[in-house]
């Protein structure tokens, strides 16, 4: 592809893209799916295995279900959406199985809920591509194009194994490319640089719950793996004593009690409590799991090993780009968000987006925003003979006389203010009010001086947004002086009851945020 | 992360270059792939999943490359571990080797219950 015409435009490869591909092209539109990686190993559900929020339809059951979330979503969360999500995916996930084995369980019942990650985004894959979508694989978006009256008009890229660019025209465009870890290694997220939100905000699109990034998963010190098997976990310090961990799947505070733990010296864990049945099953349940530990030697359940915190940013983390309508249209016309590039906080509120709460959300956003974008597309036309201009700015157009910028440096730099314990997870103000400052400065001279132009052109467009995103995450951590959730400020340790709102956040050179008015209070303002 | 291209395994089908996620590869001249781009590997193994010829080895380090010697590796028995356990291509034919991806949840409340047992217990140390 070089150029295209198309009603609905993707960009994104992952499980709400996929999703959103497949409702665009339901609702009749023609479909065009833009991925910087390929749809099928993209992202972190490839990687993973996604559960999703499974509630049978009896209205008491769903009720329950909607109040035990809220209870731990810190006033942030809207019932109304939780319903919708429970709805939308308990009556959608099914529809995959053409194209998804669903299997039985012992009691003979179909699983639907849990889904293994590569098969399921084959399954993505395979029902897009019968439905019509056309499938760009390899094709990083770097910018989105711009009609004259600030609608969305398309977006322009680079075919990274040719290096020429490509130019996408569409009626609506979806922005489904995931949240940010800060490139922090954990399994699956390196794509995940936050490529979405940096193009929207360029767009003048604004985000919301940026302060809530600062989940973690534990896994061996060498490698991210999956989780689940370390629930059966015992730590140790190097001495050799048994640390009181809390159980991440319990109530307790694993990630505080790890981090401090951490903070101290090398923590090992030791899998040997896991039971007879669950070792011979488990290469069935999660077949890549135990193959970095067989080639790193290391007995699974026999040997201790290092463990260490993997950074997960906004995937699990509940930030992204704001909602403001029931397709999840963003605040710029012509542009939907689905999946981690929206916020979470709509069914998580100030706690961990992640898990099965999320899927749902990537599934049902991905429909909504697919049905949306292919609504807006037939009312409104192409709009392709209208004049249209690119609106990327960092690393492409730089505002000063352009100079070589060393990437990886920079990406370093982003990382040095992001992935240590104490600037991200036991935040202060201050903390954050120096790390936004240095953030700044080098946004500034990135904004004033870089050029790159090809492949580089992707490598720096990744390294901006991981920058713009840890300045709207600093930014946040200061407009919200408060803890909350996930959010923990240990200069600020209570709730403040005023501050349970959602907080906005937008601007690129100047960064502005400002709390939501509830939608009920404008109504009646 | 990725170390070796197996060219005495590998069919020159172009699977990996089109289904690594962060580019790693590039296609050589003979049609063999070549790892172009080491430092991008994630190390999420899926290459390896697609890869019916079991001709790709990827390392357990994610942040650093550790050559490894081709010769030992195809005599390890670890090549190709990750796509016969996922029953992938020829192996969904052999039933030992299906998803019981289902019993997630009962392994996630088995280590919440074997956790919680021990906290209840006095230590031993």
């Amino acid at each position: 592809m070089l150029n295209v015409e198309t009603d609905v435009l993707i960009i994104g490869g992952g499980m709400a893209a996929g999703w959103a591909a497949i409702a665009a092209a339901r609702n009749g539109a023609d479909v065009v799916l833009v991925d910087k990686g390929y749809v099928g190993t993209s992202g972190v559900t490839a990687t993973g295995g996604p559960g999703h929020w499974w509630v049978p339809p009896d209205p008491k059951t769903r009720q329950e279900a909607v109040e035990r979330r809220m209870a731990t979503a810190f006033g942030l969360a809207d019932p109304d959406w939780m319903a919708r999500i429970i709805a939308t995916t308990w009556d959608n996930l099914p529809t995959l199985a053409p194209y998804y084995d669903f299997p039985k369980t012992d009691d003979g019942k179909t699983h639907y809920q849990g889904l293994r990650g590569p098969e399921y985004m084959r399954a993505l894959r395979r029902q897009a591509l019968d439905a019509g979508v056309r499938i760009f694989d390899q094709h990083p978006a770097l910018e989105l194009l711009l009609h004259e009256d600030g609608a969305v008009a398309g977006a322009q890229g680079v075919q990274r194994r040719t290096g020429a660019p490509w130019r996408a025209r569409a009626g609506g465009v979806i922005m489904a490319t995931g949240g940010c870890a800060f490139r922090s290694g954990l399994l699956g997220s390196h794509t995940n640089t936050g490529d979405g939100y940096l193009m929207a905000a360029e767009a003048g699109a604004e985000l919301s719950g940026m302060e809530f990034c600062s989940a973690y998963s534990v896994s061996p010190i060498w490698c991210s793996t999956r989780t689940a098997i370390f629930t059966y976990a015992r730590y140790f310090d190097a001495a050799g004593h048994e640390l009181d961990i809390a159980s991440f799947a319990g109530a307790g505070d694993f990630v505080g009690d790890m981090a401090k733990a951490l903070q101290a010296g090398p923590v090992y864990c030791l899998l040997n409590e896991v039971p007879d049945d669950v070792r011979r099953q488990f290469p069935q349940v999660q077949p890549a799991t135990p193959v970095p530990f067989s080639r790193k030697g290391v007995d699974l359940y026999k040997d201790k090993f290092e463990v260490t915190l993997f950074a997960e940013g906004t995937i699990r983390g509940t930030g992204g780009l704001r909602v403001t309508g029931a397709e999840c249209q963003t605040t710029v016309p012509g542009l939907f968000a689905a999946g981690d590039a929206a916020t979470r906080e709509l069914i998580a509120g100030a706690t961990s987006g992640g898990g099965s709460p999320n899927s749902a959300w990537a599934l049902s956003s991905g429909l909504w925003s697919g049905a949306g974008a292919a609504a807006l597309a037939r009312r409104a036309g192409r709009r392709v003979n209208e004049k249209v201009r690119p609106s990327g700015g960092i690393a492409l157009r730089p505002s000063g006389a352009a100079k070589t910028v060393d990437t990886r440096g920079l990406a370093k730099a982003v990382q040095d203010e992001t992935l240590p314990f104490d600037k991200l997870l036991f935040r202060t103000g201050n903390g954050s009010a120096a790390s936004l400052a240095r953030l700044d400065s080098l946004w500034r001279e990135s904004r004033a001086h870089q050029q790159a132009a090809g492949l580089g052109a992707v490598q720096a467009r990744e390294t901006a947004a991981m920058l713009a995103t840890a300045r709207w995450t600093h930014a946040a951590t200061l407009a919200r002086p408060e803890s909350r959730g996930m959010h923990r400020r240990t200069d600020a340790p209570e709730s403040i009851p005023t501050h349970a709102r959602r907080l906005r956040i937008g601007g690129l050179d100047e960064i502005w945020t400002a709390p939501e008015i509830p939608a009920r209070a404008e109504v009646f303002a | 992360m990725i170390e070796l291209v197996l060219s005495s395994l590998c069919t020159g089908c172009g699977e990996c270059v089109s289904v690594c996620p962060t580019h790693v590869f590039d296609t050589g001249a003979d049609g063999i792939p070549v790892i172009a781009r080491q430092e991008d590997c994630q190390t999420c193994f899926m290459c390896e999943l697609y890869c019916q010829a079991d001709a790709l080895y990827v390392g357990p380090d994610h942040d650093r490359a550790v050559p490894v010697d081709a010769g030992d590796i195809l005599s390890s028995g670890l090549l190709g571990q990750y796509r016969r356990d996922s029953g992938w291509h020829e192996w969904a034919a052999y039933p030992e080797f299906s998803s019981q991806f289902w019993r997630m949840s009962q392994i996630m409340n088995g280590g919440r219950e074997t956790a919680a047992a021990r906290k209840a217990k006095p230590r031993s140390s």
